[in-house]
This record gives structure tokens, C-alpha cells and sequence, in this order.
């Protein structure tokens, strides 16, 4: 049926009337409404796809040069350093693009957490992200494997060898993730396989990521709805330019560390080949991953009837599961921090207690940097299943706009906080 | 259709700068986007160590009279054969003959006792019989393709069948009267 | 833009203050090289001073598997130069017509050959002790050229009270301070064509420079590349900022 499509060009009519693909674009890509306030922290989810798309270009034509052997992987990764054409720029690119995709990825989070952006209507957008962290780590993971480095070869052991701590079923798992009695041949296949698999399932929880976002539309600074057209501006060209802007920038920090300092976030025992008979004196995971591996060696006893080993993985684990039920964990009636006195500085308290988690995870599990890992661990938790339900009870928010055009509510009129809140929860 | 979101009431000049800018950066943004693609086709190109191993020494030495040899040059099977006097003298009385691809024998072979070419039938580039003396070696008594019928005479040349071509000959120099130096 | 290059010199502090410590805490003394920095390369003759130390005094327990001859293209040897060089040394290949492994010279398209066919080979030639392979040495060690320049430098008398034990060396920077490797480099031990003398530091520079090499061929075109790249993102971020201002102007 045409519906007296907007279309001058008859090709491309035809083509929407069958398949709106051009009206859909339009829809959700030029015409979009946006908040007119958003900031730069709102770059961070296009960031983010475009390193997912770089990650799979670099990532297909390097697996066209890889070789999952265990006698030839490291010497094949080798051979796409010195030999294959712009090999080492393919690699350096995709090694580097893990970490830069992590960097996005957090940030993007905490964009998240700071303005409350997983808050209704927005929890099941929110809680799509943390699955594509999961999926994103499980992918990274099995990347860092794949080099056959001793590095590579180590953390998949050890990781494998965290299912051993569940009940019963735990070593029949292990066996069953290896393929084998341990990490070997069959183990690097699987996860070649997988690693190649797991982003393209990443592009379709994206998508849906993104579906549910155009339903919602975005969060702003503000964390009020646009409420008519004076508060928001078309997607394009306001924001396909202001993107361009962070993508330009973001491009800048990435080529920098591709070209400049391409082993900043690798470790050099990686540039040794897989010993399955030498464990390396220190061994770190990737950088990224720091936060939970302090998480996970900072339960030293064992809890009533839990074993020391299995709560620390169940604590690891549990450390990201939190953030599917962080929605209702929160009470606050605003969303943005801005409006929340005491929350804008628990939000930097549980930042800190991130990167002390990093800190804590990058050092040898013993001494002061054990404590400080408990603490920082036990703090976690209490951020999310004490302090976020009990804060948003007591916290007086500020007033908060009428509008996102009028960010100022002029003489403080009748707004009181307790009205405006309940004027954001109308789409 | 880009720009007519963008608000009308900026005037002329303003709205021609920010064209020009616009275009700019797309221009710019076309140009990086192709240099980042060169890197990743370039990489599917023969690599360093393939390419170091295009050349092959090849011992004559050992190749009677009638004898041919395969050898694997650049994965590629190159036939050498050491040729008869008959089939010389056939190949010389055949350059006068009708021939789809015209060649002289003496274009082909550097030296007419040799004749060294890349075996691959010049149709769809399965591999000619005739390199073993049991072999059907075809009606002009040169190599016979299986695949589809061609059949090259004692130079080598299509004479009948499907192929368009001569079989090919690879870049090679004696570098001593027993050997040469394929590449 | 300004905040661009903020970011940026925050990065390159960063990574200039890396920290060196050795696993046995002693601090591995920063040196300067030739291929470090934005800008650094290296440098031609060291590293074919280094391959003249590898090949004297190395190649006898480390292999250096993963460069071939033709790799040394990149030392500024000539292709007749390295089919020479390359000729010298003999190579398994094979099977022939009769079925036989056969010793040819090497070419070009050929690795470096190894001291020992196998590890175990390797381990039962040494004491036990793996020499281990030089391709990576630079990238596989924390602190990588001064690591290797602070070991090859740092044989010496243990202090007083501190028991070496049977066929291992003092070494101040090696981890634990017991070395399996005697000391690879002495005074003069071998004589440069170039007339520079041979003292350790000067062998120890030129095989770290040789090695680094060898770690990483590609870092002059990674790093020539990089430049280019670099100043092309700043202009095209700078034109995107700007056709940000103009579009946005109306809207602030």
C-alpha cells in the first residue's frame, strides 16, 4: 500500500512502499527527537559501535591469516606481525580495540549510573547493556587466548577453572569446557570458534539495545522527559555532527596507542610462547578485568557453609548480575544525580571503589592490598543493596526544571521536588 | 535533504560556510574511510614470506632425453622436458601450421632442447596429461587435458579444444647449462 | 581541540613514566635509545654490529627462530650480501627422489638456523637450562632493551654473604640474581669492521638494538605511519568541530 510516501525518487519508492527501510531510517535517524541538552558522555554508545564494527572488520581478516593449532597459533600470530601485508596494523588494531572497547563500554556505564539512565522507563534498555558487557567479556576472553601467549594460556586456565568451584557438576564442567584434561588443542579450537561466533550475537543484542533506546529515547543531564518538540532537536544533522566531533577524538586516543604505545595494555609475558608446564611468576588478567579478579581473591575464608573458593566466584559473578536488578534497587524519584545532593557524591565514592578494585587486582593477593580488596568488595555490594534502596528513601532531591528548554525554573514557583518527580514518570 | 533540517533563517553566507564545511569534512571522511580500507585488502595480498619463496633453482642434470619433470613453483605445477629431436623437428614444422594462439617454438623454448611452461590447461586450468611416458599425450603428440579436451602439440600450443591459449610460460633464466632459475 | 591535545599529553606522560623494576626489586636504570620516542628508529650500523654479536657470541645456545635471512634486508645489507650471509649456513631439506633428508646451504627464504634441533637438545647441552629463543626477547621482558641492556651489563662479584650456586653466574638485574648464562660478552670479544671498540657496554647497546629489532621489524613503518595518521585525525577533528559550532549555533 502506498501511503503517500514522502518519496520523490521512484526507485526508492518503490523499494519503502515494500520494504520502509528509507522511512525507517528517516524515522529513527533524521527525524529522531533528541534531548536539545545532552553532553559529550552521551557520545560514548556510538563510540561504542563504532569499535564493535571496527573489532569485526580487523577481526575477519585477521582470522583469515590465524591458525588454531597449538603448534602454530603463536608462530601464525607472528607471521600477521612481520610477514602479512599491514599485519601488524590489523593487529595492533584489534588487540588495542579490545581495550578501547572497554574503556567506551565503562564509561558508557557510568554515564548510566551518574545520570540514571537504567531508572523507568529505561530498565530493560539498561539491563540489554549488561548483557552486552557479559557477552562482551566472554568475547574478549577467548580473544586473549587465541595468541597462544603464556599469558593467554595461563588466564584460560585459570578462568576455566573457576566453573570447578560450583557444586557436584564443577570438574564435569571444566572437562567438558576443555575438551580435554586441560587446556589444549581442542580448548583453542572452541574458543577460536566461539571468539568468532559471540559478536555477531554482541550485533544483535546491540540492535535490541538500540530498538528499546528509540522507544524510550535518550536520558539527558537533566533526567526529565522531552515534553514537545521545544525540547528536543532532529537526530540529524545536530547529532550525527555532535557524534562526529567524539568519534574524531576517540579516533585521535585510539591511533595514538595503535601507533604509539601498541603493548601499553598488553603484557609482555604474552610475547612468550604457551608452557604448560611454567606458570608465569605474576599473573594478571587483562586490565579490563581487574575490578572482578580483586573481587574474586578477596574471599580468603569460608562462609558458613559456602567455600572460601566458590563465594569468591559467586561474588564475582554476582558483581555484574547485581546490575540487572540495580532498576529497583535505586529508590530515588529523580534520575540525575545533578538533582541528587548526596548521591552526586556516592556515585565518586563507588568510583573510587572501582578503581581501587583495579588497583587491588593488578597486585600480588596478600598484604595491604588484600584488605584493601576486602573493604573495597564488601563496599560494592553495600552500594547497591544498601546504600542506592535506603538513599533514595532519605535523599531530598533538588527541584528539578520544568522543562529540559528551561533548565532555570525561574522564581521556584510551585515545582516543589516531590511534583516534578512525579511529572517525570509521564512519558 | 541533508541540511534541511538545519534552521532557514541563518543567512546566505552563513549557510554556504557551513556547506563547504560540511563537505569538507565528508571529503575527508571518505578519504580516511578508504585508507583504512587499503590496510585490510592489502592484507589478503601474497605475504612476505610467500613472496620470498617465488623463485626455484631447478637441477637439469638428471632429466634424459624424453623425460619431463614436475616442479611446484609459486604452488603452481611447472612442466620441464627435456624435448626428442622429433619433437623438436615437429614443433619447428608446425609453426608454419594453422594455430589458434600463433607462436614460433622458437619464442618458447629458450634453448630447443628444454621447454619449460606452467602447467595449467589455459581453459579452466586443471593440470594436462603428458608429462609421463604412459600418458595420453594427445593428437599432436604433446599434452592432452582431461578436464575438457585440449589438445597442445610438442610446444606446447593449443591446437584443439576449448582452451584460448598457448600453454603459459613462466619468467626463467639458465643461470648455468644444468640449471635454471624459475621466477 | 585543546582538549584533544590535554588528553594526548596526559597519555604520553603516562606511558613515558611506565615503571622498570625487575622481579627482584632492584630498579632497572633507564637508558636511551636510538628507536625510542614518537620519532626513533634504528640504528643501522648497531644493528649489524648486533647481528656480528649474535652470531659470535649467542647463536651457540639462543635461537633466534622466527627471522630469516631475508629479513636482514632491513639491516641495510644488500640482497647479494644476505644470499652470502645466508649461504654460509647449512639447512635440513628434503625428502629427495630417494626418500633422504638432505643438508643444503641456506637462502634467503630460510629461518635463521638453531643452535639445537629441540629444546630437550637445548636443555641437555646447558646444564639443564633452556637458553631461551632471542625473536622476542625485547618485547617478552618488563623493562624490555634496558632488561636486556641491565643483565648483559650487570655480571659482577656477589656482595659478601650471598652463596652463588654450582655453574650459575651473579647478576645483579636477573631476577633472583642467579643466571644460568655465563657472561656472554666480554672486553674485545669480538672485533667490529667498523672500527668501533668493543667494550660490553658498547656490544651489550648493539645486540639490545639488534634484538629490539627483532621483536618488532615493523615499528619505523608503525611509527612513520602513525604521524600521518595523527595529522590527518587532527585536521578532519578540527573540521568536525567546527561544522559542529555551525550547525549547533542556532540551537544554543
Amino acid at each position: 500500500m502506498s501511503t503517500g510516501s514522502q518519496w520523490k525518487n521512484p526507485v526508492i519508492r518503490w523499494v519503502d512502499d515494500r520494504l520502509p527501510i528509507f522511512t525507517y531510517m528517516d524515522h529513527e535517524y533524521q527525524q529522531f527527537p533528541m534531548p536539545r541538552n545532552l553532553n559529550y558522555f552521551w557520545n560514548f554508545g556510538a563510540l561504542a559501535s563504532i569499535v564493535l564494527v571496527v573489532m569485526v572488520v580487523t577481526g575477519v581478516m585477521l582470522a583469515m591469516q590465524y591458525t588454531p593449532h597449538v603448534d602454530y597459533a603463536f608462530d601464525s600470530v607472528e607471521r600477521i606481525r612481520r610477514d602479512v601485508n599491514y599485519g601488524w596494523l590489523l593487529q595492533y588494531i584489534h588487540m588495542n580495540g579490545g581495550s578501547m572497547f572497554f574503556i567506551v563500554v565503562y564509561i558508557h556505564m557510568f554515564r548510566g549510573l551518574y545520570y540514571g539512565s537504567y531508572k523507568a522507563p529505561r530498565e530493560l534498555l539498561w539491563m540489554l547493556g549488561v548483557v552486552i558487557l557479559l557477552l562482551m567479556m566472554a568475547t574478549a576472553f577467548m580473544g586473549y587466548v587465541l595468541p597462544w601467549g603464556q599469558m593467554s594460556y595461563w588466564g584460560a586456565t585459570v578462568i576455566t577453572n573457576l566453573f570447578s568451584a560450583i557444586p557436584l557438576v564443577g570438574d564435569w564442567i571444566v572437562t567438558l569446557l576443555w575438551g580435554g584434561f586441560s587446556v589444549d588443542n581442542a580448548t583453542l579450537n572452541r574458543f577460536y570458534s566461539l571468539h568468532y561466533l559471540m559478536p555477531f550475537v554482541l550485533f544483535a543484542v546491540v540492535g535490541l539495545h538500540v530498538v528499546a533506546l528509540h522507544v524510550s529515547k535518550s536520558n539527558n543531564p537533566d533526567g526529565i522527559e522531552m515534553k514537545g518538540p521545544q525540547d528536543s532537536v532532529p537526530f540529524h544533522p545536530y547529532f550525527t555532527a555532535k557524534d562526529s566531533v567524539g568519534v574524531g577524538v576517540f579516533l585521535l586516543f585510539f591511533a595514538f596507542f595503535v601507533f604509539y604505545a601498541p603493548n601499553f595494555f598488553g603484557e609482555p609475558d604474552n610475547y612468550i610462547e604457551a608452557n604448560p608446564l611454567q606458570t608465569p611468576s605474576h599473573i594478571v588478567p587483562e586490565w579490563y578485568f581487574l575490578p572482578f579478579y580483586a573481587i574474586l581473591r578477596s574471599v580468603t575464608i569460608d562462609i558458613l557453609f559456602i567455600p572460601a573458593k566458590l563465594m569468591g566466584v559467586l561474588l564475582m559473578f554476582g558483581s555484574i548480575l547485581i546490575l540487572f536488578i540495580l532498576p529497583w534497587l535505586d529508590t530515588a524519584r529523580v534520575r540525575s544525580a545533578k538533582y541528587r545532593p548526596i548521591y552526586k557524591y556516592i556515585f565518586w565514592i563507588f568510583f573510587v571503589d572501582c578503581i581501587a578494585l583495579g588497583w587491588v587486582g593488578s597486585q600480588p593477593a596478600e598484604g595491604t592490598a588484600l584488605i584493601i580488596g576486602q573493604v573495597a568488595t564488601v563496599y560494592y555490594f553495600a552500594h547497591f543493596l544498601l546504600v542506592m534502596p535506603i538513599l533514595g528513601k532519605i535523599e531530598t532531591p533538588l527541584p528539578l526544571p520544568s522543562s529540559i528548554a528551561e533548565p532555570v525554573t525561574g522564581g521556584g514557583g510551585g515545582a516543589s521536588a516531590g511534583a516534578a518527580a512525579a511529572k517525570m514518570e509521564k512519558p | 535533504m541533508a541540511d534541511t533540517a538545519a534552521s532557514p533563517e541563518s543567512g546566505d553566507e552563513d549557510a554556504g560556510r557551513r556547506d563547504f564545511l560540511i563537505l569538507a569534512a565528508g571529503a575527508m571522511g571518505v578519504v580516511g574511510a578508504a585508507s583504512f580500507a587499503w590496510p585490510l585488502i592489502d592484507s589478503m595480498n601474497p605475504s612476505a614470506e610467500v613472496l620470498a619463496l617465488s623463485t626455484v633453482d631447478v637441477d637439469l642434470d638428471p632429466i634424459q632425453e624424453g623425460q619431463s619433470i614436475t616442479i611446484v613453483w609459486q604452488g603452481k605445477p611447472v612442466f620441464v622436458r627435456r624435448r626428442t629431436k622429433a619433437e623438436i623437428e615437429q614443433a619447428l614444422k608446425d609453426d608454419s601450421a594453422e594455430l589458434r594462439d600463433p607462436e614460433k617454438d622458437g619464442d618458447r623454448a629458450q634453448k630447443p632442447d628444454w621447454l619449460v611452461m606452467i602447467g595449467l590447461c589455459t581453459h579452466l586450468g586443471c593440470i594436462p596429461l603428458g608429462q609421463k611416458s604412459t600418458d595420453p599425450k594427445g593428437e599432436f603428440g604433446g599434452w592432452f587435458c582431461p578436464c575438457h579436451g585440449s589438445h597442445y602439440d610438442t610446444a606446447g600450443r593449443i591446437r584443439k579444444g576449448p582452451a584460448p591459449k598457448n600453454l603459459p610460460l613462466p619468467p626463467y633464466k639458465f643461470v648455468d647449462d644444468k640449471t635454471i632459475l624459475i621466477g | 581541540m585543546l582538549k584533544a591535545i590535554k588528553t594526548l599529553a596526559v597519555i604520553v606522560s603516562l606511558g613515558v613514566a611506565g615503571p622498570a623494576l625487575a622481579a627482584g626489586g632492584v630498579e632497572i636504570p633507564k637508558r636511551d635509545w636510538s628507536f625510542q620516542g614518537l620519532f626513533g628508529t634504528y640504528d643501522r650500523a648497531a644493528m649489524q654490529r648486533g647481528l656480528q654479536i649474535y652470531q659470535e657470541s649467542c647463536a651457540g645456545c639462543h635461537s633466534i627462530r622466527l627471522i630469516y635471512y631475508r629479513n636482514l634486508a632491513d639491516l641495510g645489507y644488500t640482497a647479494e650480501q644476505i644470499k652470502a650471509f645466508a649461504a654460509e649456513n647449512e639447512v635440513e631439506d628434503g625428502p629427495n627422489d630417494e626418500g633422504e633428508m638432505y643438508m643444503r646451504p641456506a637462502v634467503a627464504s630460510d629461518r635463521f638456523i638453531k643452535p639445537f634441533p629441540n629444546d630437550n637438545a637445548a636443555r641437555a647441552g646447558n646444564n639443564g637450562a633452556l637458553p631461551p629463543d632471542l625473536s622476542l626477547m625485547v618485547e617478552a621482558r618488563v623493562g624490555g632493551p634496558n632488561y636486556l641492556y641491565a643483565v648483559l651489563t650487570g655480571y659482577g662479584e656477589p656482595p659478601a654473604g650471598t652463596e652463588v650456586m654450582d655453574g650459575m653466574s651473579y647478576n645483579k638485574y636477573f631476577p633472583g640474581h642467579q643466571i644460568a648464562m655465563p657472561p656472554p660478552l666480554s672486553e674485545d670479544g669480538v672485533e667490529f669492521a667498523d672500527g668501533t671498540k668493543a667494550t660490553v657496554e658498547q656490544q651489550a647497546k648493539d645486540i639490545t638494538t639488534f634484538l629490539a629489532w627483532a621483536s618488532e621489524p615493523n615499528m619505523e613503518a608503525r611509527k612513520s605511519m602513525g604521524l600521518k595518521v595523527m595529522l590527518f585525525l587532527l585536521v578532519f577533528t578540527g573540521l568536525l568541530i567546527a561544522v559542529k559550532r555551525r550547525i549547533w549555533a542556532d540551537v544554543h
